[in-house]
């Protein structure tokens, strides 16, 4: 196929940036989507000018480095998929392509199609862990009942890979279905408990200092999500919150 | 004003779920005006002289739209500076129109509460505190009445409502997730929640359209 590419290129952090038409033939519908970006990053180096800049790592939807927005909705068109797990046989010969990096004042853009999602692993830091004492004599985790509605609810939440994809489609740029998700995954266990009430409140306080905007329920995050976490943690974490800063 | 992002929803969802309340008894009383002129000035009179109405009820009912509202825009501008680079395209496939435009149905609906206010509130206030009129407990019905002989006005009024019930159909069911119900009891709350979000509004459609024709 033959398609039409407007790509967003920014040299740096604090240049402004533009969106550059490209075209690209011969693409095979079986190609993923980044694997098209890679024969048009060869093709810019085969030129001497300089490739476009994107995320990836795994390239198999565990790892949720990859990112970019594309024609409107971040991962692009196909549901419950990463950019990584997306192919061309998504899009039509002659189809053109709009690709943008995720946009939130919370995650800066670096460079063309990279941006800053350190805003997440400050709010993981925040409280997104359970403190164990390993000196040897810790609680073998198969001996703890869990019912197995909360292993399941915890282990969907935990699902999430942090690829900022709910923000990215949010009219808000909230991250409450990520915090939510983190939060949840914990809190539905044993192990998660002890440390629920200050580990909600400090995430969610690191979640408004990084700038992140105010959930209005739009949904949109949940349709977006590649790994399809539920709205219900948001509802989840809204009830743990308020439990905690009534307590406190 | 209110620090928290979470707990900024929930005073949003709060101050909804008492507006909802307010519009309930409001719809009530009203429709009692289309089958009883009695019935209607009986009660109009009961809400328009009882001290704990007027000196209790009525601020806190005012200082509830003025904090909704304030709150609204202290959100809306909020959450627009939070991307402050826009997409150059972004489809609107994963979200309801109306989800996304919450400020605007409640700037119609403010828009239209100004003109009730202008219409109904500040004649009521200029007539029971201000030129001190002896109280006639028939007044009301007549009053009521001839407002609705404007068709601009019944018009407004009707789009206003339409307005009101997008702003519901999202709000009402928005609002139990701000305040985190999620339970076996959702899906019926939602139901119910989406029947007054229609049936309300269009019951004061057909009020101010009933009295259009036959006053
Ligand atoms: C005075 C004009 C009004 C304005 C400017 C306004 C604005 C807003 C805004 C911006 C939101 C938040 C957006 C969202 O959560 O999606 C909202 C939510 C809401 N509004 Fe209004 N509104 C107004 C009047 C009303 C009235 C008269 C009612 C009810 C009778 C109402 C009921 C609600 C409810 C239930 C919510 C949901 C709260 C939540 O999602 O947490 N609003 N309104
Ligand atoms: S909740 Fe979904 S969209 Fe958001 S960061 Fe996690 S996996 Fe990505
Ligand atoms: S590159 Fe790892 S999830 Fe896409």
């Amino acid at each position: 196929m033959n398609l039409k590419l407007k790509i967003w290129r920014q040299k740096n952090a604090n240049s402004s940036g533009e969106m550059v038409d490209y075209n690209i033939s011969d693409v095979s519908p079986d190609m993923s989507f980044l694997e098209m970006m890679d024969v048009l990053n060869n093709e810019l180096i085969s030129k001497d000018q300089d490739p476009i800049s994107f995320d990836h790592d795994c390239r198999e939807g565990i790892c949720g480095m990859c990112s970019m927005h594309i024609n409107g909705r971040p991962h692009g068109p196909d549901d419950l998929v990463t950019t990584c797990q997306l192919h061309m046989r998504k899009f039509k010969d002659g189809d053109t392509i709009i690709i943008e990096p995720f946009r939130a004042d919370a995650f800066p853009v670096i460079k063309d199609l990279v941006v800053d999602r350190s805003a997440f692993d400050r709010i993981q830091q925040a409280g997104g862990f359970v403190s164990i004492n390993t000196s040897g004599n810790t609680q073998d985790a198969n001996t703890i009942p869990i019912a197995k509605e909360n292993a399941d609810k915890a282990f969907d939440a935990a699902t999430c890979i942090g690829c900022g994809a709910c923000v990215a489609t949010c009219k808000n740029a909230s991250a409450m279905l990520f915090v939510s998700a983190k939060v949840s995954q914990f809190s539905l266990l044993p192990q998660g408990k002890v440390e629920a009430k200050d580990r909600v409140l400090n995430m969610v306080k690191q979640m408004d200092e990084e700038g992140f905007g105010n959930c209005t329920n739009t949904g949109a995050c949940e349709v977006e999500c590649p790994k399809g976490i539920s709205l219900e943690n948001i509802a989840r974490m809204n009830r743990e919150y308020l439990k905690a800063s009534i307590k406190d | 004003m209110i620090e928290s992002s979470i707990l900024r929803k929930v005073a949003m969802a709060l101050s909804g779920l008492f507006l909802i309340l307010f519009l309930a008894q409001h719809f009530t009383i009203n429709f009692t005006s289309v089958f009883s002129e009695d019935l209607f000035n009986k009660l109009s009179h009961f809400m328009g002289t009882n001290p704990l109405v007027q000196f209790i009820l009525q601020p806190i009912l005012i200082f509830g739209v003025i904090f909704h509202f304030v709150m609204g825009f202290i959100l809306e501008i909020k959450n627009r500076s939070a991307r402050k680079v826009k997409y150059s395209y972004q489809s609107g496939s994963s979200s309801s129109w109306i989800s996304r435009n919450m400020f605007f149905s409640g700037v119609v609906i403010l828009s239209f509460l100004g003109l009730h206010f202008y219409d109904f509130w500040v004649p009521e206030i200029k007539y029971k505190y201000i030129e001190f009129l002896p109280e006639d407990p028939e007044r009301y019905y007549e009053e009521l009445v001839h407002k609705f002989h404007s068709p601009g006005r019944v018009a407004f009024y009707s789009i206003s409502f339409v307005f009101l019930s997008l702003h519901l159909m999202h709000g009402f069911v928005s609002s139990f997730k701000s305040v985190g119900v999620n339970n076996k009891y959702s899906n019926t709350i939602k139901t119910m929640a989406i029947a007054f979000s229609v049936i309300v509004p269009l019951g004061f459609i057909f009020i101010a359209i009933f009295h259009h024709l036959n006053g």
